[in-house]
């Protein structure tokens, strides 16, 4: 058990040099949300969204860290994982006295560094272009960690279990963004949550991005904004369920999924 | 026990035979090499000994203990060369090498590995800037680095220029003094013949020659093909006596044989002969059949 934890911690050292190194890994999942909150946070800086002066920056800003989840980890290792199997990293691990544990480990690692690392940013950038104020009080941080740690944890998972849809390591990045990207529109990022389609609602409330969007409003808005959320609420309990549903289906089938070779070999 | 034991070795992948009767063993500091055509079953092989895919009969015991059961105690022991070209890009070649010597309990000093395969120049490079032959160099140095026991080299030298074959073969060589027991498989005749101590040719899954280089298919024990020439013409005879047959010449001469010529098969060709007869053999049997 320690030797899995040490050898971990030694893989989240490199596949974090390797994340920040690989020009379009850092650009696609670790810059993309801080472009898009400078670009859309100054085409709608000052709209207003429907409660007091609530801007649509500050609405986008939580939709934004709530994508940040969605990237750093899910679409992350759905693109780098099969591109690990087709370019061999996969099988010369698997040829080291590695525990296999290890391995998820340095996974999980990169992911939650990054994803730190990435709020800090754009909460920097909120902060000094858009007006937005930390949050204040115990609860809205404990929110925030909590949001975050089910965001990564379901999220983390899912990316592992996808990783064996894309065949190739080349195609990933055609077949995991366009997910991305739909969930994002469907669920609060781009556009207010409340004021889509009732049937796009609906979908995407199966998905986790609707709940992480949601929480991190409750986290980023000031309180009397739960009125534009659906029903009025900001409905943490059912996000928090939603959430913890999720990790535990990633879980299964990241367990039960997961190839360490390419298709057409075992 | 040897450190490499195969006996009767099968492996069908859904109507294909990739190995179908494969018996081998490597003593320790032995550097046996797997000569074949590609998909006569050599990468099956190896790759069922070191424990990436399951034999569906027989038996393999690399260091005593089934590849397919093998836990980390056992794997650290084992050194693996992979073919591969495109990984661990974004890295450099000491960040590689130090990253997989952590690995393993006792491994060796990752820059003085980094200089036994030469690559000093290259220590802080990307890994993805580096060509074909450095590549290949990198690949042997992340499979020595665990000092392992046993040691799995897959086409090692694919794009060295001749002086690095010269110096990685010294390098191995220097492998098997420290009692490193080795599993080559490569396309080049010559290296198999400077490398290894004993030669097993694999054709269509089965081992059809087992034996050192030097006698390999009989080789040491063929008949001399003698050529000379004689009132302008080549004449060549060939003789399981080749001395007595040319003192003879000698005799007849008087002396120089004029343009005289004494030659054994090469390794390479006893080589495309035992492959060329084990296909014949299988075009028989198969027409035979129909």
């Amino acid at each position: 058990m320690n030797r899995t934890l040490a050898i971990g911690r030694r893989r989240i050292g490199i596949e974090l040099l390797q994340f920040f190194r690989d020009r379009e890994s850092a650009i696609f999942n670790f810059m993309l949300p801080m472009i898009l909150l400078i670009i859309f946070g100054s085409v709608f800086a000052n709209q207003e969204i429907g409660f007091e002066d609530v801007t649509f920056s500050q609405y986008f800003l939580a939709g934004m860290i709530a994508s940040g989840i969605l990237y750093t980890s899910f679409q992350n290792l759905a693109i780098a994982i099969p591109m690990e199997r087709d370019d061999s990293t996969l099988k010369r691990l698997a040829g080291l006295p590695m525990p296999k544990a290890s391995y998820f480990i340095g996974k999980a690692g990169m992911v939650f560094v990054a994803y730190v690392a990435q709020v800090i940013i754009l909460l920097i950038v909120g902060i000094l272009f858009f007006g937005i104020d930390l949050p204040s009080g115990g609860n809205k941080w404990f929110t925030f960690a909590w949001v975050s740690i089910l965001g990564l944890a379901s999220c983390t998972l899912l990316g592992i279990a996808f990783s064996v849809v894309p065949k190739q390591g080349k195609g990933a990045s055609a077949i995991v963004a366009p997910i991305v990207l739909v969930l994002q529109f469907t669920s609060g990022v781009f556009f207010v949550f409340t004021e889509l389609p009732s049937w796009m609602q609906t979908f995407a409330s199966f998905f986790p991005l609707r709940w992480l969007t949601q929480a991190m409003r409750f986290v980023f808005l000031p309180d009397g904004a739960q009125v534009i959320e659906a029903g009025g609420e900001w409905q943490l309990g059912l996000a928090a369920l939603v959430l913890i549903a999720w990790t535990v289906i990633g879980f299964v089938l990241a367990l039960t999924v997961f190839r360490w070779s390419p298709r057409g070999e075992k | 026990m040897e450190p490499i034991e195969v006996e009767h070795l099968r492996k069908v992948y859904a109507d294909v035979v990739a190995v179908a009767d494969v018996s081998f063993t490597v003593a320790t500091g032995e550097c046996l090499a797997l000569l074949g055509p590609n998909g006569a079953g050599k990468t099956t092989t190896t790759e069922i000994l070191e424990g990436y895919r399951r034999a569906d009969s027989g038996t393999a015991r690399v260091l005593g203990v089934d590849p397919a059961t093998g836990g980390m105690d056992w794997r650290a022991r084992l050194g693996i060369v992979l073919q591969a070209d495109r990984d661990l890009g974004d890295l450099t070649v000491r960040e590689a090498v130090q990253h997989f010597a952590g690995y393993f309990p006792h491994p060796r000093d990752p820059d003085d590995v980094i200089a036994a395969v030469g690559l000093q120049a290259k220590a802080k490079s990307r890994n993805g800037k580096l060509s074909g032959g450095q590549r290949r160099r990198l690949d042997v140095a992340l499979g020595i680095v665990g000092c392992p026991e046993v040691l799995f080299l897959d086409e090692p030298t694919t794009g060295f220029d001749p002086a690095a074959r010269r110096e990685f073969w010294d390098l191995i060589a220097g492998l098997k003094d420290e009692g490193t027991t080795i599993l080559l498989t490569t396309h080049y005749l010559e290296e198999a013949e400077h490398l290894a101590d004993r030669v097993a040719v694999i054709a269509n899954g089965r081992v059809v020659a087992y034996d050192t280089p030097a006698n390999l298919g009989n080789r040491s024990q063929a008949s001399a093909l003698v050529t000379w020439e004689e009132s302008g013409s080549e004449r060549s005879e060939a003789t399981d006596e080749p001395t007595r047959f040319i003192s003879e010449l000698a005799t007849r001469f008087n002396g120089e044989v004029p343009g005289l010529q004494v030659h054994r098969p090469s390794l390479e060709e006893t080589y495309l002969s035992l492959i060329a007869s084990d296909s014949a053999a299988r075009q028989d049997t198969e027409d035979g059949a129909m």
